[in-house]
């Protein structure tokens, strides 16, 4: 493992005795959670021979997924259900018992709108600003994620002294956490931050950014761009370093321009990447709250307001909390968090044929 | 364009050959990108460092600085340090005694005895290098440290253990097996893929309410250890695993658990190593959830714990900041030790 | 499969039994939570007088949990809702949480003394109609109230308005001030609804109709309205406090006031302690009785409250704690090292010594303190109301977008209404 990029990528390696003796120390203190694991699984195995031979190898799948779907039950998809009877109920109460009936008032509120391209003509305009803004940073930050990604990967694919170290420095960041990055950025742009002092130092006049509208979006996209880039790069270069060499030196012995060759050979056989690329940074997006939160608050007045943002604050931050409609609004959420899941098998499935 | 071409393209040129622009604007890019990406986490730290009045300095200075303070005999107090420019124009090194608006009373250090009348827009702090360590022991004294940081520990361990356990399980039964069902169970990881836990904070909260959790480490680790996106990650890996090695331990009477763990999950460790670093760093981190059912100093996490820094009214940025390096020392530490593995280990998942 | 789940039961049951040994081994017969928050070093005089109580009452032992005041805010109230309260809490918004409160009054010692000392402030934390019940009483009675920069006043040579100025005369002031000295921000007001309703009552606003119905929008407080928006345009006021975060979010400007950035900051008593902390030497600040307009010169009160809750399983140690940290030394003891305005009459009555205090605060708190004595009846209406938070945060929110110029002024007024209505309307949902 001298360097990373010699092992074929996607393929498995073999268990750990293919790799070198000065790397194994490092896979132990990686397999250290491991641990129990490896354990639970020795000492569960007299336990499944015999839960096999009573129930017969035909239903062991069944022994396989149990333990999953039980959490999945209850914590996934009883709450998916609480949810539903919190939006068609109403009133402070937290237990869905004592929550009266009020049908489909949430929903109808909630949509209650002049014009639905105006959300300052909606009766719950907080809800459809999430709606827009959160649109307007998903386009912006999946477009920005991908160009900077695949220029990155496409930069660290090349023969360069020290990938192993650039490539670690870009994915650090990934691994803060969404507050932490939201703060130290936080703390660089404020009025009198790091960022202002290099202004002024080179003759300019401080920038209020988080009081500009099109700045503090600006520097919502940036932050995340920054913060998960590194993810983005990753999958693009195993892709890049996936592509047959003899490609490359077919097209340089037909005297192929360079252009020719990103554009008909690279970016193509990247393609599968790339659809992983756009679709998981389009359902972060969608699913920012933390991060932007921190950083801007939702503002200035409510032009980084996103949409959980919303539903959290109309759940928790609010003097009457407002469980009901904030359940409505994720239920909403929900439905269009599931069709894009839809459209990302659609198009996992394109890809496969 | 060609150059941009080439900027972009593939690697092709042998080692060895001369440096083309185009390496260059490669090294450049990258220097700016480790400026870019370690400099905001490093001025965190150095930040960190600073008294909670020099962290609302500004031009903020890069190091921590403080005021050198002298003792003057004569004054029962050290007297912060000066650099006074008089009304002759000369510039000295005076001790401050005190100020009465616009005019400050300053000593020469030298010469206790005589005292200067100086404007206090002609006067300039002289600051050395100090880091305020107080930042750090303060609250570490008031805290209780070690037991957030063995909980947090627990919590990421154990929660990180199931997770991996019961999300391999569930992978391999839904890429190895034909049976009946197995579309609807697959679709129910999919379908649920996407649901940020904030929108169903409150349900969840009722549920673990009702399974008695409340305040109990427990009830920040079962949760979420049925990841969807885990059984979907490790699913996909196990789909490319060749079947003949499954059919050849059949052959061989293993049970189907053995063929599980022992054949399956060592193919599988370069996805089970991404899903636990993923895991590890979610469960590190996590504040949200934690907050609604931890309410006992007990049973707190680190970044519970830290975070009584932010009162109604104020928050308290020396510690704050300070605190923060020390949730983000751990990650660091795994970063610097794993790094490679991390890297590669995303990478030859390959996501498909 | 059953054999399995038992398997994983024990599991997790030998590993839940290794930490709960791990943890504290209380010989006590009766352990109490008390939950909490701090702003500044109030968490560790607390921490004091419990240990002192618990040397004197071995069988009762007392956990204080520290929160972010997040938890306090967002996390209690379901956690109260769902019966997986505290014992006692340190809460803002005691009308919000009076449904849950407990009355100790069955339990104390003496009533009296707690009518005697606490009585205007135990209507805060009842239910509406309920005049009888004891919940708890004040850790912090506070009151807005501006500082003032007042080095920044001499070095522009502006004379600092006298004690009955309005709000334009400080206006104007410390405009001319920031202009001359380059300072950022000539007013400060804190991005809070509760903050803001200091500024609309001194301008006439009256918050409630004849019936005690909330009627927020009238002309003193569109006049208070028009003032901060207009401010705004004339950069007397940065967007940064109220343009600059969404929804109900609080900003303050202690930072920068601090930072000698802010000639008038409308704040209040609690950033007495933490100003005389971090400002030192570095400038003169003082406090100044609060600006006058059409409806007199009254400040906001307000405070946070230590109350009991009732689902509590000990009741009777519940209100022998709260006797012993309520009572007039201990309690007197804990405002005089936090450096809080007193919330119980004996003490403010007699007046209260701030040993700790530089001479800037202690004079700062003689201020407010005074300021307190001319709280208006509206005023105390607002905070007494179980819905205020409603009203504040709607004002704030709505305010915000007008400032922010996503919205009109005249857009905001509506949606302030529709929103209290609508809030109100959804609380009483049974």
């Amino acid at each position: 493992m001298s360097d990373g990029s010699s092992r074929p990528p996607g393929r498995p390696s073999a268990g750990t005795a293919r790799v070198p003796a000065s790397a194994r120390w490092r896979d132990r203190a990686a397999g250290l959670a491991g641990l129990p694991v490896a354990l639970a699984l020795r000492l569960l195995d007299p336990l499944m021979a015999a839960v096999q031979r009573l129930i017969g190898a035909g239903r062991m799948p069944y022994v396989f997924l149990f333990p999953n779907f039980v959490f999945f039950g209850l914590f996934v998809f009883l709450p998916i259900g609480i949810n539903l009877v919190f939006s068609v109920t109403g009133g402070p109460a937290l237990f869905p018992s004592e929550r009266p009936f009020v049908g489909a008032e949430q929903y109808a509120y909630l949509f209650d709108c002049g014009s639905y391209l105006d959300p300052s003509s909606c009766r719950e305009d907080h809800f459809w600003r999430g709606v827009s803004n959160t649109a307007v940073f998903v386009l912006f930050q999946v477009g920005t994620m991908v160009l900077v990604s695949l220029l990155t990967a496409l930069v660290l694919n090349r023969p360069i002294r020290g990938r192993g170290f650039f490539r670690a420095v870009y994915f650090f960041p990934v691994l803060l956490s969404p507050v932490v990055v939201a703060l130290i950025w936080k703390w660089i742009l404020q009025r009198d931050g790091l960022l202002n002092a290099a202004i002024t130092s080179l003759g300019g006049q401080k920038i209020l950014f988080f009081v500009d509208p099109s700045w503090a979006m600006f520097w919502a996209v940036f932050v995340s761009v920054w913060a998960h880039m590194g993810f983005y790069t990753l999958i693009l270069l195993a892709g890049l370093q996936a592509i047959p060499s003899d490609l490359y030196e077919a097209a340089e012995m037909d005297r192929t321009p360079r252009w020719r060759i990103l554009w008909r050979i690279t970016l193509p056989l990247l393609w599968p990447n790339m659809i992983v690329v756009i679709v998981l940074s389009l359902i972060k997006g969608v699913q920012t709250f933390d991060e932007v939160f921190v950083l801007t608050g939702g503002g200035p007045g409510t032009a980084t307001l996103m949409v959980v943002q919303y539903i959290y604050e109309t759940a928790f931050a609010n003097q009457v909390q407002n469980f009901g409609l904030a359940a409505a609004a994720s239920v909403v959420l929900g439905l269009v968090l599931f069709a894009l899941t839809l459209a990302q098998l659609a198009a996992t499935r394109m890809k496969e044929r | 364009m060609a150059a941009l071409a080439r900027l972009l393209g593939a690697r092709r040129d042998g080692p060895g050959r001369p440096l083309h622009w185009t390496d260059i604007a490669s090294y450049a890019y990258l220097a700016f990108g480790v400026v870019l990406m370690f400099g905001p986490v490093l001025w965190l730290v150095f930040s960190s460092f600073k008294t909670q009045s020099a962290l609302l300095e500004f031009p903020p200075s890069l190091m921590p600085m403080a005021q050198v303070e002298v003792t003057v005999a004569g004054q029962p107090n050290p007297l912060p340090l000066f650099r006074a420019t008089l009304p002759d124009g000369s510039v000295k090194e005076l001790a401050q005694i005190r100020r009465v608006g616009l005019v400050a009373q300053m000593v020469d250090p030298a010469e206790p005895d005589k005292t200067y009348r100086v404007a206090i827009d002609k006067r300039e702090p002289v600051r050395k290098v100090a880091l305020a360590t107080e930042n750090y022991t303060e609250p570490l004294r008031q805290f209780a440290f070690l037991r957030f940081l063995s909980n947090s520990l627990f919590v990421t361990v154990v929660a990180t253990a199931i997770t991996l356990l019961i999300n391999s399980m569930a992978a391999y039964g839904l890429a190895v097996y034909e049976f009946r069902g197995k579309t609807a169970a697959t679709l129910a990881v999919i379908g649920t893929l996407m649901i940020p836990i904030t929108i169903v904070l409150v349900p969840v909260y009722l549920v673990v309410t009702e399974l008695g959790l409340v305040n109990s480490l427990w009830a920040v680790i079962l949760p979420g250890a049925a990841t969807p996106t885990g059984v979907f990650l490790l699913r996909q890996y196990m789909l490319t695993l060749p079947r003949d090695l499954i059919e050849a331990a059949r052959m061989d009477k293993a049970s189907e658990w053995q063929i599980y763990w022992r054949i399956v999950m060592p193919l599988t460790l370069p996805a089970l190593a991404v899903l636990a670093i993923f895991s590890i760093m979610w469960r590190w981190n996590e504040f949200l959830w934690p907050l609604a059912v931890l309410t006992k100093t007990e049973v707190y996490t680190l970044q519970i714990g830290l975070a009584a820094f932010q009162g109604e009214l104020q928050t308290q940025w020396h510690y704050l900041l300070a605190m923060t390096v020390v949730t983000l020392a751990p990650v660091a530490l795994v970063f610097v030790f794993l790094q490679r593995f991390i890297t590669t280990g995303i990478g030859s998942t390959g996501m498909k | 499969m059953r054999s399995v789940t038992s398997l994983i039961t024990t599991f997790a049951l030998g590993l839940a039994a290794t930490t709960a040994l791990a943890g504290p081994v209380l010989a006590q017969s009766v352990t109490l939570r008390m939950t909490w928050y701090s702003d500044g070093n109030e968490g560790e005089v607390m921490t004091d007088l419990l240990k002192r109580f618990q040397a004197e009452n071995k069988d009762i032992a007392v956990v204080l949990d520290q929160v972010p005041f997040k938890a306090i805010n967002e996390n209690l109230p379901v956690q109260l809702a769902s019966g997986q309260g505290p014992d006692i809490a340190r809460v803002t918004d005691m009308g919000g949480l009076a449904r849950y409160a407990l009355d100790m009054r069955p339990h104390l010692k003496d009533p009296a003394y707690w009518e005697a000392n606490f009585g205007p402030f135990l209507t805060w934390m009842r239910t509406a109609g309920d005049t009888k019940s004891i919940p708890g009483f004040m850790t912090q009675l506070t009151v807005t109230g501006p500082f003032v920069n007042k080095t920044l006043f001499e070095q522009a040579g502006v004379a600092l308005p006298g004690p009955k100025a309005t709000w334009d005369d400080w206006a104007k002031a410390v405009k001319t001030v920031a202009d001359k000295v380059q300072a950022p921000y000539p007013l400060a007001l804190d991005r809070s609804g509760h903050r803001f309703f200091a500024l609309a009552v001194s301008q006439g606003a009256k918050v409630f109709d004849e019936k005690g119905e909330p009627a927020v929008i009238d002309d003193g407080f569109k006049r208070a309205a028009q003032l901060v928006y207009d401010w705004h345009k004339a950069g007397i006021m940065s967007k940064e406090l109220w343009g600059s975060v969404s929804g109900t979010a609080y900003r303050g400007a202690n930072d920068e006031f601090k930072n000698a950035q802010v000639v008038m900051y409308l704040s209040g008593s609690w950033q007495t302690a933490q100003f005389a902390k971090t400002v030192g030497n570095a400038f003169d600040w003082i406090a100044v009785p609060n600006p006058c307009g059409a409806g007199g010169c009254s400040s906001m009160p307000g405070g946070a409250g230590l109350m009991a809750f009732k689902a509590t399983k000990h009741p009777e140690a519940v209100a022998k704690l709260m006797d012993y940290l309520a009572s007039e030394k201990v309690l007197g003891e804990f405002y005089s090292r936090t450096l809080f305005v007193p919330g119980h009459l004996g003490i403010a009555k007699k007046g209260i010594e701030y040993p700790g205090a530089s001479p800037e605060a202690a004079a700062a708190l003689k201020v407010f303190t005074a300021s307190a004595a001319e709280v208006a009846p509206t005023a105390y209406q607002i905070q007494g109301y179980g819905n205020s938070r409603i009203i504040f945060n709607a004002v704030i929110s709505r305010l915000g977008q007008a400032i922010a110029g996503e919205t009109s002024l005249d857009e905001a007024y509506k949606r302030i209404t529709a929103d209290v209505t609508q809030q109100i309307a959804e609380r009483n949902k049974q």
